[in-house]
């Protein structure tokens, strides 16, 4: 009896371990940048060129920093669920267009909806570095003081919306 | 048509080829890349270094080292700004912290549960084995027999 009990024992263990293994995504990491001041930025605007946007001019509400391509497809999937976000009103997206092409990101627009208040360009992805971004569509939330709050990688779920983003962002808008 | 021939020849040395460019300027600020690179994760193809990948991301890391490099930081300044953006996953030696001691320990751990496993089922097997005493009568049967085995051709 005591024979198997030990094989048996470690083999539990061992599915176990590799049950937990395998509902973790390995692409999920942990951010440092939460609870951090959110890098700041200033870069040309999608729709007007002419015009410069700022993380500065953010500072004092709550905000949603999206950042999103044409060429991505989990920004595909996670957009009708931002503009279900943008027109309930709760909360302004800013999007961020990561290493696009500016024809291509706003011809993207015009097709699918806009659900920004205003795009900024990073063609040069600079900024995602700063935000430690590594593959889009991420997300944060940015509080009324230009803190990371949250973070959001891989496309974002109607149900990641209502049990996380927007408690979070009601929470914060109170404070 | 002989010039036609001789244009034809001559035409190829219009031709030029370029050397490979180098990635920078300056090899010892390449040589110093090269060496940050293969400690650092490329975080799209997670199980390759920076200097391995080619994916979008990991170049555009390779040119902000390249400009850090260039601005003269040190090695731990390039590390840092790395660390403080994507967490210490970007380090392919993960530093001795709280929550990596399991990571660090852990094979260790674990071989000396199978070293104390491997004395403990040794030394039980040890105790098994004990001499048996031949009696006399076994014992001349034994030489029989040996005796037996040795006349045979």
């Amino acid at each position: 009896m005591n024979r198997f009990l030990i094989p048996f024992g470690l083999f539990v263990v061992v599915v176990g371990f590799l049950a937990v293994g395998l509902t973790l995504n390995p692409r999920e990491l942990p951010s440092p940048l939460v609870g951090k001041a959110a890098p700041e930025f200033s870069l040309p605007q999608l729709h007007d060129q002419g015009k410069t946007i700022s993380s500065n001019d953010l500072k004092g509400k709550v905000w949603l920093l999206n950042f999103w391509a044409s060429w991505c497809g989990g920004c595909k999937d996670e957009h009708p669920v931002l503009i279900h976000l943008a027109q309930s009103g709760v909360v302004p997206i800013y999007g961020m267009d990561y290493k696009d092409q500016r024809n291509e990101a706003l011809a993207w627009l015009k097709e699918w909806g806009n659900p920004y208040s205003v795009v900024a360009v990073d063609e040069p992805g600079r900024v995602g570095i700063n935000y430690g971004v590594y593959g889009v569509p991420e997300t944060y939330v940015i509080d009324k003081a230009g803190v990371i709050r949250y973070k959001q990688i891989g496309p974002l779920r109607e149900d990641i919306l209502e049990k996380k983003i927007l408690p979070l962002v009601r929470e914060l808008q109170n404070q | 048509m002989r010039w036609l021939w001789v244009l034809m020849l001559l035409l190829p040395s219009l031709a030029t080829a370029y050397e490979a460019q180098p990635l920078a300027a300056n090899p010892q600020a390449e040589a110093r890349l090269k060496a940050l690179a293969v400690e650092l994760r490329c975080l799209v193809c997670q199980n390759q270094t920076l200097a391995d990948s080619n994916a979008p991301l990991a170049e555009d890391l390779r040119r902000e080292v390249r400009e850090m490099i260039a601005k003269d930081m040190t090695d731990k300044e390039i590390i840092d700004f790395l660390v403080s953006r994507y967490g210490d996953f970007v380090l392919y030696r993960p530093p001795w912290k709280l929550t990596t001691t399991l990571l660090w320990v852990g094979p260790f751990l674990l071989l000396g549960v199978g070293a104390t496993g491997l004395v403990f089922a040794l030394r039980r097997r040890q105790k098994k084995v004990t001499d048996v005493i031949l009696s006399e009568a076994e014992h001349s049967r034994v030489m029989k027999l040996l005796s037996e085995r040795a006349n045979r051709p």
